[in-house]
């Protein structure tokens, strides 16, 4: 699934006269990530079967089977948090891939000033997420003295309270702010290792602007654009800090996504057993999400490619 | 603004430079002003944050705002009374982990680069997959298990999270960059007679040392910016500098210049890094599959 070519140095003929193989050199690495991730993922399902709450003072936890999925897929809100993350993966991925590709197809030109402008253009990836949520909350969104109540009055509009009335629309802005950088450095990378000669060739064959992107730039990114839409779905399936501070999953769970409602279910309510269970639905959700992705990007540009 | 990171090198003759028509030139100067414009939209919250950080709190809930005011240090005075021990904790959990990553995945990358068995690249995929695994589908048993051996809300458990967060990083950079190494360097020492380790912290080590300060640069950032663990498994002892900065919003009352202080504190040194390390960040940030 994630072929990434290992650039072969020649490989090595004999081996037989060290003391130790090399590759004895790779397990502590190994070991350790066993450790961390795959055996905690183990008892992750085997407490998703279990009813079970920290605040309860049970001395028992009873085995419940598939009980805390049922009742996971069974509660809409619940429904709405897993459509929720989806609609924050999918609304991120498109906006960074858009404002990215143009930043990048912009930048990817000789200027005055390019090395600023790029310098600038990153920085807010840079930024801590529990930063850019308070930010954006106290100093930008605030409905009575915000940056953009006073613009937006000033323009003649009336203000809004963005994080009440649009929690999930300001959720997906901040986290696209963020990211939108991210992918304009893979894509800027991917357009400038394009040869000149291509695209003229394409144009000397009278390609319009539309045909030379669409045959020749894009097939061109297929690379950057799997690594932009794999890493930012894996990532921004992830998003919790800029939730947990400026809209705290509200109102309601219009801005829940499952990193933070899983969180509640553990820290906020101590049940194990739901959250599990939810946390196993993530973890199969970023899968298919992300093999999605690179199945759709890898037909999409091969079509009518070179 | 510093320009750090000089990123001219990166083969500016990209687009045809045939020279076209005047109008081709009117739409050179349009777009390069549509670039500045664009990037002046997206540096603005972190332009407001900084001028923020110096007005007196009054000048910063001023309607309409304010844009011309004497700065003031006052701010950063009283972010800087409680920022030191949330530092101390954001630097030695991102060190640490930063550290720890490095000494379990460089054998790793080594072997993996410069001795790859048939596995090599299964076991490279695997090393990659744990990223598939979203911090939530473990967080429930460590928090257990955290909670039973005491490692809760120190920086110890802290460190053990960011390792596992860095380390795919540290050994797919640093595969990329140990490959790029010429093998027959290796088989030259080899007929010397030197042992593998020697190759591996006397050859293999100094030639990938850019690549290693590349690598570590971005596990620290990714460190000093995370938030899951940092809001999940610390409390009040080990809590570094994003819980500094939340604390900085708690309460009805609201001291936007003092939080925007804390919030420039906090993300500057960050900042600074990747604008030094810009070149190497998209390597990082791909894992190395764009270089």
């Amino acid at each position: 699934m994630t072929a990434q070519a290992i650039p072969a140095s020649s490989p090595p003929t004999t081996r037989q006269g060290f003391r130790f193989t090399p590759s004895v050199m790779m397990w502590p690495a190994l070991l350790y990530l066993i450790l961390t991730t795959q055996a905690p993922f183990f008892l992750t399902i085997y407490y998703s079967f279990f009813q079970r709450n920290l605040q309860l003072p049970m001395a028992s936890y009873p085995f419940v089977g598939l009980d805390n999925y049922i009742g996971l897929f069974k509660d809409p809100q619940n429904l709405s948090v897993i459509w929720n993350t989806l609609v924050l993966t999918g609304g991120v991925l498109i906006i960074t891939l858009v404002l990215g590709g143009l930043l990048a197809m912009l930048l990817n030109r000789p200027f005055m000033g390019r090395a600023l402008v790029r310098t600038i253009l990153i920085s807010s990836f840079l930024i801590m997420p529990v930063v850019t949520a308070v930010v954006w909350k106290n100093l930008l969104l605030n409905y009575d003295y915000g940056f953009f109540s006073w613009l937006i009055k000033a323009l003649g509009g009336s203000p809004v309270a963005w994080l009440t009335v649009h929690p999930m629309a300001t959720v997906i802005t901040m986290v696209s702010w963020e990211w939108t950088p991210f992918a304009m450095l893979i894509l800027l990378t991917g357009l400038q290792s394009l040869p000149d000669d291509q695209i003229e060739a394409a144009r000397l064959d009278g390609a319009n602007p539309w045909q030379e992107f669409r045959h020749i730039v894009l097939p061109h990114w297929t690379q950057a654009l799997e690594v932009v839409i794999l890493l930012e779905t894996l990532n921004v399936l992830q998003v919790y800090g800029e939730i947990a501070i400026s809209t705290a999953g509200g109102p309601g769970v219009a801005s829940t996504n499952l990193p933070y409602y899983i969180s509640q279910k553990l820290l906020v309510e101590g049940n194990i057993g739901v959250g599990s269970a939810a946390g196993v639905v993530a973890v199969i959700l970023t899968n298919l999400l992300a093999v999605f992705m690179l199945r759709l990007i890898n037909r999409n540009t091969q079509v009518g490619g070179h | 603004m510093t320009t750090v990171g000089t990123t001219n090198s990166q083969a500016p003759a990209t687009t045809a430079n045939t020279p076209k028509k005047n109008s081709g030139q009117a739409g050179k100067i349009f777009l390069t002003f549509l670039t500045y414009v664009l990037a002046f939209i997206f540096f603005f919250p972190v332009l407001w944050m900084l001028l923020t950080a110096f007005k007196t709190e009054a000048q910063a809930a001023a309607i309409p705002p304010v844009f011309t005011f004497s700065p003031i240090l006052h701010n950063f005075s009283i972010a800087l009374q409680t920022y030191g021990p949330a530092l101390a904790n954001s630097l030695i959990a991102a060190l640490g982990s930063t550290l720890l990553a490095f000494l379990l995945g460089l054998p790793a990358a080594f072997a993996l680069a410069v001795y790859p068995t048939k596995r090599a690249q299964g076991v490279l995929s695997w090393i990659l997959s744990t990223k598939f695994m979203p911090a939530v589908g473990v967080i429930v048993p460590l928090y257990l298990l955290f909670s039973r051996v005491h490692l809760l809300d120190t920086l110890p458990g802290l460190i053990i999270m960011y390792t596992t967060m860095n380390l795919p990083l540290v050994i797919w950079m640093m595969h990329s960059y140990m490959t790029e190494i010429p093998f027959a360097i290796f088989e030259a020492a080899k007929v010397d007679g030197a042992p593998v380790w020697w190759e591996f912290l006397g050859m293999a080590l100094p030639l990938s040392l850019p690549g290693v300060s590349a690598t570590a640069l971005l596990a620290i950032i990714f460190a000093w910016n995370e938030s899951f663990f940092a809001l999940n498994l610390t409390t009040s002892n080990a809590t570094p500098l994003s819980i500094f900065v939340k604390s900085f919003q708690a309460g009805e009352s609201q001291f936007w210049a003092q939080i925007s202080a804390a919030a420039v504190l906090t993300v500057f040194p960050v900042m600074l890094f990747g604008w030094i390390a810009q070149r190497q960040l998209v390597r990082g940030l791909s894992f190395g599959a764009v270089k």
